[in-house]
């Protein structure tokens, strides 16, 4: 087997078992819902199939038995209890083991999961929802299957054989559309089939023979009454008519009578169960799959076009040849749409990211006993894929630390005279340019006393010091500030708010914390909808060219001889009232040219911080491609990225959260030294 | 100390009996690169200075419509640093930059010829009497009358990323 098909099949398979892990979510929500457990068992019959096919065999077998398991849920043999279905939730992780390390040694975990397993549904046993009524019914079922059913790999004769262990079935075949020998296509099929069955089951059990094959063929199935059935039961001479008057030249394969010798040396139908299973779980719009570093690879190309387009135009611009200007334009907005086209590939909708905290949530509710609700909302919001991925892990962080920190135990909230059911609210947004992405629980809020006392004893702030309730919610952002009395296995460790801080702004974005006491806490997290292009400030600094993010510019005003003279002692200026710390970038950067008869000042800010920059000239808007440092200046805080100018010249894109807290550090020494 | 001492008897040169390279002066002194890492050899384009990086990789340059930093192997041997000639050219090559493959310019004075240079030819750097750091050196290869020096390319380059510090510096860590 070629590596790369064993790598379709992963690919698949890990499709499959989030499709499978989402069935059984929704399966603890809603218990009774038949659809979802079609779903899982098909998606457990198809990772069955396909695994074997293609020589996963401790996973094909490991699935077979909980898809043995499954099918009698399916049955409505045994209820889909919480510890049933969380069962199957941990043996779809070791699937996924077994998926990924296939070589490894899993034998035991997977006997002890089993074990679980086999356990759960005993207990779940009995515990059906209704059994089913033993009565008799008969039913009409007539169906044909398209001519290339056998080349899908369908067997006919597998589907009378399942539909004759439900009960005692006749069956006529229909050859009416056999043609003459001389136009035969020996591997198309032609034949109808008319059974009636005579079954204790219900319409879905039989509905489930046809499960893989449904949808390209016909199926009708009719309840006949008592006496409408025995009519056809009994009357098989008519029946034998509809037979007869196939031309007799067609051999007849296809006995009506007992034909179950062959069926079952029928060849198993894996593959054909695969593909209809896939089949069904695809989305009805078409997708093509594309890996990722290929997108950015894309991007990088119309990152670069855009850059020549500008410098073909400037040419253009400055020349008299009306015709290329015609074409230069031309080509400015189609590499404008081809830009924007681009942007729109690399977006995801939020739902890929909250879709796997459900399963953290479950998890956490399981670790920490509490009732655990997720709602989310919002989640067509797209967000680019980089930044969605980097996403990931700051969430899980705030979402463990809402479950564990926030919320209360069951009796607590009860005490506090709260619905048992903690919840968790995740939701997403768009507003302008961020998305702004909460987290909000209704647990007890944040102990502000406790955030005092631990800082107090870390030295973080001077005891008794005054600080605002929002200065006093940011110390939880300090790196080894936790404020859980027992470190527990989910959080407390000290490593949390920092990291997801540091990685939120890493991505241009902020977070903020809001907290009531005894109503919960709600942390959000504003995020740019793209890490890939920026809508900056282009300034001059020296020969230097920098951009300064527009979203973060307040202002920008003249820094007038006289103020700059002023100012020498004290780096700041007034501003409608109040003091503006200002850096003087030509001194920070060492240009070592002398000061422009007229400076300006771009006061930029941070939310609640404001400096104002020092710069040459305010060249303009600009619209731009960002470019990563590389590891050599990744050191540098002052610069964020690069990018590159419609002259083909790079500028170095200011991390304003940087400069801003240089400017809050400056402000501080001079306080000190007054 | 003692890993020093252990770097400089090292054999420098590991692998194949022989391999091509690119050869390029700097400052009067003949260096090879390895050829298989070489990207590109371009002429000199216009640079950006990123303020606070250090003199090794002062400044960024717009390659193909890349930002790759600009590094300069004369402030790693404590060279002179002539400026620019009609002659001088940037090397483009790949490198591993913690753990990422990076690309960086290398600025050079002239450069050369892809040549071919032989295992045997080659001594590892002596311990005494040169003034470069020993580990920044793969090996000197002998030909003709010259010595052309192989810089160890990753050390150097580490080095940078560890210490972000004058390399050429006196004072060692």
């Amino acid at each position: 087997m070629s590596d790369e098909a064993i790598a379709v099949f992963q690919v698949e398979a890990r499709e499959n078992l989030e499709l499978i892990e989402q069935g059984l979510l929704d399966l603890l929500d809603r218990p009774e819902d038949r659809d979802l457990v079609d779903a899982v068992f098909r998606g457990l019959h198809t990772l069955k199939g396909s695994g074997s096919m293609f020589g996963f065999d401790a996973l094909a077998g490991f699935t077979h038995h909980c898809e043995t398991a499954f099918d009698r849920v399916r049955k409505g043999e045994v209820a889909a209890t919480t510890d049933l279905v969380s069962a199957v939730l941990a043996a779809r992780d070791h699937m996924r083991r077994l998926m990924e390390d296939p070589s490894g040694d899993h034998g035991a975990a997977g006997d002890v999961l089993l074990a679980d397993l086999e356990r759960a549904v005993r207990e779940a046993d009995g515990m059906a929802p209704i059994a089913a009524a033993p009565a008799q019914t008969a039913w009409r079922i007539r169906f044909d299957l398209p001519s290339n059913a056998f080349k899908n790999g369908t067997n006919p004769l597998a589907l009378l054989a399942e539909l004759r262990d439900l009960g005692e079935a006749r069956v006529v075949a229909d050859a009416s559309r056999v043609p003459p020998l001389s136009q035969i296509e020996p591997t198309d099929h032609y034949l109808a089939w008319d059974v009636t069955l005579t079954t204790d089951q219900g319409r879905a059990a039989i509905e489930d023979v046809f499960i893989f094959v449904m949808d390209d063929m016909n199926l009708s199935i009719e309840a006949l009454d008592a006496s409408d059935a025995d009519t056809v039961v009994a009357n098989p001479a008519a029946a034998a008519e509809i037979v007869a008057e196939v031309p007799s030249i067609v051999p007849q394969p296809v006995a009506s009578a007992p034909v179950t010798a062959p069926i079952q040396a029928a060849a198993p139908t894996a593959p054909d169960t695969a593909d209809a299973g896939a089949a069904k779980t695809a989305k009805p719009s078409e997708s093509v799959r594309v890996p990722a570093d290929r997108l950015d690879e894309l991007m990088d190309r119309v990152g670069e076009l855009v850059i020549a387009q500008s410098r073909l135009s400037q040419i253009a611009n400055s020349g008299v040849d009306t015709a290329l200007r015609a074409v230069s334009e031309e080509i400015e907005r189609l590499s404008g749409e081809l830009r924007d086209t681009m942007m729109v590939l690399r977006m995801v909708p939020v739902a890929t990211l909250f879709g796997r905290f459900r399963r953290l949530v479950h998890d956490l509710a399981r670790e920490t006993g509490k009732v655990i609700e997720l709602s989310t909302d919002g989640e067509t919001t797209e967000i680019d894929k980089t930044v969605i991925e980097r996403l990931a892990d700051p969430l899980v962080h705030l979402i463990r630390n809402a479950a564990d920190h926030g919320l209360e135990t069951a009796e607590d909230r009860a005490a506090a005279g709260k619905p048992a059911t903690g919840r968790i609210r995740l939701s997403a947004h768009q507003s302008g340019g961020e998305v702004v992405i909460t987290i909000r629980d209704d647990g007890r809020g944040i102990d502000r006393d406790r955030v005092r006392a631990k800082a107090e004893t870390q030295g973080l702030i001077e005891p008794g010091a005054a600080l605002s309730d929002h200065d006093l919610l940011q110390l939880v952002f300090h790196p080894g500030f936790s404020t859980a009395a027992a470190v527990t296995n989910l959080s407390g460790r000290g490593v949390g708010m920092d990291v997801v801080k540091r990685t939120i702004e890493a991505l241009r974005g902020s977070i903020d914390i809001a907290s009531r006491p005894g109503e919960g806490s709600e942390v959000s997290l504003r995020i740019p909808l793209t890490l890939a292009i920026i809508d900056g400030l282009l300034v001059r600094v020296g020969q230097g060219r920098y951009v300064i993010p527009l979203g973060a510019v307040e202002e920008c005003l003249e820094l007038s001889l006289d103020e700059d003279l002023r100012s020498r002692g004290r780096s700041f200026i007034s501003l409608r009232n109040s003091l503006v710390p200002y850096l003087r970038l030509r001194e920070m950067f060492e240009t070592g040219t002398p000061p422009e008869l007229h400076q300006k000042v771009v006061v930029v800010s941070t939310g609640t911080e404001r400096i104002g920059l020092v710069v040459d000239q305010i060249i303009g808007d600009h619209q731009t491609v960002i470019k990563s440092m590389s590891k050599l200046h990744s050191g540098l805080p002052t610069f964020s990225g690069a990018t590159i100018l419609g002259d083909g010249g790079v500028a170095l894109i200011l991390d304003v959260g940087h400069l801003v807290a240089k400017g809050q550090q400056q402000e501080a020494q001079m306080r000190e030294a007054v | 100390m003692s890993t020093q001492t252990e770097l400089t008897t090292a054999p420098g040169w590991t692998g194949a009996e022989q391999v091509e390279v690119l050869t390029f002066e700097l400052n009067g002194e003949l260096f090879a690169l390895h050829a298989v890492g070489v990207q590109e050899i371009m002429d000199l384009a216009p640079e950006t200075v990123v303020p606070g990086a250090g003199a090794f990789a002062g400044s960024v340059i717009n390659f193909r419509g890349k930002v790759i930093p600009l590094s300069d192997l004369r402030v790693a041997f404590g060279l002179e640093r002539g400026a620019a000639t009609i002659d001088s050219r940037i090397v483009v090559i790949e490198i591993e930059l913690g753990g990422e493959p990076t690309l960086v310019g290398l600025r050079t004075d002239k450069v050369h010829e892809v040549t071919t240079l032989a295992r045997a030819d080659s001594e590892a750097p002596p311990s005494v009497g040169m003034r470069w750091r020993p580990e920044f050196i793969q090996c000197l290869v002998k030909r003709g009358g010259e010595f052309i020096v192989v810089p160890d390319l990753q050390t150097i380059f580490n080095q940078q990323q560890d210490a972000r510090q004058p390399v050429a510096s006196t004072t060692r860590h």
